[in-house]
């Protein structure tokens, strides 16, 4: 009798693990507080690798929150603190013996509005580098010429290398940005809104971008243009005051949404 | 005359009143600068660098003065900047919103606050007698670094915050550490602002005459300092020793240093409107 | 690598506590020496006594003569800096344009970086013979030239605290005075300068505490005579000026002299540090008001 019941939990336990195995990201029952503020309330989810997956709801939904929970970028608010595990290929990166630097290498981040550093070019993107005590010149040159490659950049930039970053446009600023992340070869690239503050055809570009470094990366991107949520992701998760209402394949949630209120968000009567 | 008329007079006067003081300010400080010119200019010629001080007004000159005061400000700059950027460094990216840092910032504010002959007495008793440096030339640095800390460090964290946080949350999402964030991201970007704070320092810190009184410049210095250890004079302690003197040549002496101690204070508050000005231009794009 | 974070921590949190030793510094320091001085000199005759003469055989040890002389200049001083510094900031504010405050403001914070020493110089060798023109009783060395000169040295100080104080206040404000038809001169007064008040009150309190512990242009140009006195024609002597007359000496270490110096010191430092504490406590609820 008892070797069945154990066996079955074995079972169980073993599915456990399998699942999370397949995901690159899981997270369990998470709750986010900032002082008395609920900002996350009980969130599991499990994302896999080589994915696009985007984060949707209005302003103040927890989105944005959520996301900064795995690169452990909300650290630096005080009053900060959370209940749940967050792992990152089956490793809970807010265990006691995560080093988070090393975290931040394995997930980069891009950002609302380009954020290059007032430095040159070449030295934004080989900024992740030099951190790291890398000193190799011809390695740091590759891995430059190699992301700015991969973000469409290099035949643009290639002979103004040492030119400040800031005399860039807004939409090379945060292919830049992207390429700065990719130069440190993360394996996850969280995207916090990242064509929010660009013209059409910019947004146009960095979308086809996106797309494109699925095959390599794993991604999660919040927006609150749900076009841009349906054309490139490929699994959508709805959020509404902390809750995480609908997770789903894209091209499900927004043609047979389950719960009432991701059809009114995403048939725009709130939000 | 009714009522608005009278409303009308009243407003017209103060704006006259009000440009008649802004303009006084300015010829004050017109008429400061030409009488001592006027009175000085002759004196200044390479003679005067390069004499030693003396009883005879004629032959008095500044080197002793001129070089206690440069060789003063090294010292000081070594001491007050690693200390009070440091410091600032600390309060803005290390302290978190407690009543510790409370405490540490009115504490700084009040220090701001203190008379600078205070920080003399305190220069007394601390180094020259408890640490028994004597009345050195490092006594004096010593006592004017804890005198310009406020201000390098007020400088400091103004410049910091200053630094949009989105660079700092960049340089932290692609792994960099604490300390390497400030290194290369924070420092570089506030350096302009940082840099200003320090110069406007030290041009406070080349006129401050009282504090180096109460910790033992001489008035009468016959040699430079070779060692961190000799006693020192400086170039306002000289005007200060001649303007207590009763013979006329004194006064056209002390007007001639005046002249040379204006020329390092302006050329000092100038470069640092400077820095600040490019700094600023260079993070408003 | 972790340990090189944690040690740079730790330097640059010593750095940040030497503010804390100087404070602690100064005030050992002063009670130090006080200490041991009223142990020979009565702290009761400190306070009642009006004559001050440790430097002569007849010794007499009341500060009251030195507070006499500092309230004087420093009375001088506020009675031109305040009503000077405060209708410049007025003007600049509601007045001039754009131009002229960016021209002018400048030039009058150079007031603010000249050297103490070079006022002292101005207010014995100009302005003193130029009073003396005017009141001919006017004795070389006296507190009104020093005072007078003291107050333009903290106009720049009143007139630009005072400006940041009115520029903060909100733009509503002002337009809803015009708007119903005040002049400027009745807005600044009605409803900037009280919008404004914690700020310009910070800004006066900061300049009393600056002429208090002013010391070079009262030790060059208002005497070195200790004595109780509310005449502005004649020498005085501050608590500040009676530090560096000690100091010029040779006073010897644990002698009276050199601890009357402490124990003036330390006079000097309680009234300026309640102003400062004072002016920060203002400043601290000012901002919440505003935040």
């Amino acid at each position: 009798m008892t070797t069945i019941i154990e066996n079955k939990k074995l079972e169980k336990i073993q599915q456990v693990v399998d699942e999370d195995n397949a995901s690159k990201i899981s997270v369990k029952e998470m709750d986010v507080w900032y002082g008395s503020f609920h900002a996350i309330k009980e969130v599991t989810i499990k994302i896999k690798p080589n994915t696009i997956t985007a984060f949707i709801g209005p302003s103040g939904c927890g989105k944005s929150t959520f996301l900064r929970l795995f690169n452990r970028m909300n650290d630096y608010i005080e009053s900060f603190h959370f209940d749940g595990k967050v792992k990152i290929d089956g490793k809970n990166i807010y265990g006691k013996k995560i080093n988070i630097d090393e975290l931040r290498k394995k997930v980069g981040m891009v950002f609302q509005k380009p954020n290059p550093f007032p430095k040159s070019i070449f030295e934004n993107v080989a900024y992740g580098l030099r951190i790291q005590g890398i000193k190799d010149k011809k390695l740091i040159l590759e891995r430059v010429e190699n992301s700015l490659k991969q973000v469409a950049l290099w035949d643009e930039v290639k002979d103004d290398l040492k030119k400040s970053a800031l005399a860039l446009s807004g939409g090379q600023q945060q292919r830049l940005c992207i390429a700065r992340t990719l130069a440190v070869e993360p394996s996850v690239i969280l995207m916090d809104e990242p064509t929010s503050a660009l013209d059409p055809i910019s947004t146009a570009s960095i979308e086809d971008l996106i797309f494109k470094l699925k095959e390599k990366y794993t991604i999660i991107i919040v927006t609150h243009n749900m076009q841009q949520a349906s054309r490139i992701s490929d699994y959508t998760a709805f959020f509404y005051m902390g809750n995480l209402v609908e997770y789903n394949k894209t091209e499900i949630l927004f043609t047979k949404p389950e719960k009432k209120r991701t059809e009114n968000y995403i048939s725009g009567k709130f939000g | 005359m009714n009522n608005s008329q009278k409303n009308k007079l009243i407003d017209t006067s103060f704006k006259t009143i009000g440009l008649l003081f802004t303009y006084f300010g300015i010829a004050i400080l017109a008429i400061l600068l030409y009488k001592i010119v006027h009175a000085g200019y002759t004196r200044i010629n390479w003679e005067f660098l390069t004499s030693l001080p003396s009883r005879k007004p004629e032959k008095a000159g500044i080197y002793t003065a001129i070089i206690g005061t440069l060789d003063l400000m090294v010292l000081t700059i070594i001491i007050a900047i690693p200390i009070g950027v440091g410091a600032g460094i600390y309060l803005e990216e290390y302290t978190k919103k407690t009543k510790l840092s409370l405490l540490l910032e009115i504490n700084i504010a009040n220090l701001a606050g203190v008379p600078s002959i205070i920080y003399g007495l305190l220069g007394l008793g601390i180094f020259v007698r408890f640490f028994n440096l004597g009345e050195s030339i490092l006594s004096g640095a010593l006592t004017l670094s804890l005198l310009i800390l406020p201000i390098i460090i007020v400088a400091t964290r103004e410049a910091i915050k200053a630094v949009p946080s989105s660079l700092k949350e960049a340089s932290f999402a692609l792994g960099a550490s604490k300390w390497q964030t400030i290194q290369k991201v924070i420092l570089p970007s506030s350096f302009g602002g940082i840099l200003t704070g320090i110069i406007l320092a030290m041009s406070r810190a080349i006129g401050e005459t009282a504090p180096l009184i109460v910790v033992g410049a001489m008035a009468y210095v016959p040699f430079i300092p070779h060692s961190l250890f000799d006693s020192f004079s400086v170039l306002p302690m000289q005007i200060f020793t001649w303007t207590t003197r009763p013979q006329a040549g004194f006064a056209i002496a002390a007007s001639a240093a005046i002249i040379i101690l204006l020329i390092l204070t302006f050329a000092m508050n100038g470069i640092a409107v400077y820095f600040r000005n490019r700094w600023q231009n260079k993070l408003g794009k | 690598m972790k340990l090189k974070e944690k040690i740079i921590e730790i330097v640059l949190q010593f750095f940040a506590s030497i503010t804390i030793l100087t404070t602690v510094g100064i005030i050992a320091v002063l009670l130090f020496e006080s200490i041991t001085f009223f142990k020979s000199v009565s702290i009761i005759d400190f306070f009642t006594d009006t004559k001050w003469t440790p430097l002569y055989s007849n010794q007499h040890f009341g500060i009251l003569a030195l507070v006499s002389g500092t309230v004087l200049t420093s009375t001088i001083a506020i009675s031109i800096a305040l009503p000077i510094g405060l209708t410049i900031a007025i003007y600049l504010n509601m007045y001039a344009s754009k131009t002229f405050r960016k021209t002018l403001k400048p030039f009058l914070e150079i007031l603010a970086a000249i050297p103490t020493v070079v006022y002292g110089f101005f207010a014995l060798s100009v302005v003193t013979p130029f009073l003396q023109k005017i009141y001919p009783g006017l004795e070389t060395f006296n507190s009104l030239s020093a005072g007078i000169v003291m107050g333009i040295m903290i106009i720049p100080f009143v007139s630009s605290l005072s400006e940041d104080a009115l520029s903060a206040v909100p733009k509503s404000l002002k337009e809803a005075a015009f708007g119903m038809g005040s002049t400027k001169f009745q807005t600044s007064f009605r409803v900037m300068v009280p919008a404004a008040s914690s700020g310009i009150t910070v800004s006066v309190i900061l300049a009393i505490s600056r002429a208090i512990g002013e010391t070079m242009i009262v030790a060059i140009a208002a005497g070195q005579q200790a004595t109780f006195t509310f005449n502005p024609m004649v020498p005085i002597q501050t608590i500040t000026s009676y530090i560096v007359q000690v100091s010029m000496g040779d006073a010897p270490q644990g002698s009276i002299e050199y601890k009357t110096i402490f124990a003036a010191g330390l006079t000097l430092f309680v009234f300026t540090f309640l102003l400062n504490s004072f002016s920060f406590y203002i400043k601290k609820k000012y901002q919440e008001k505003y935040e």
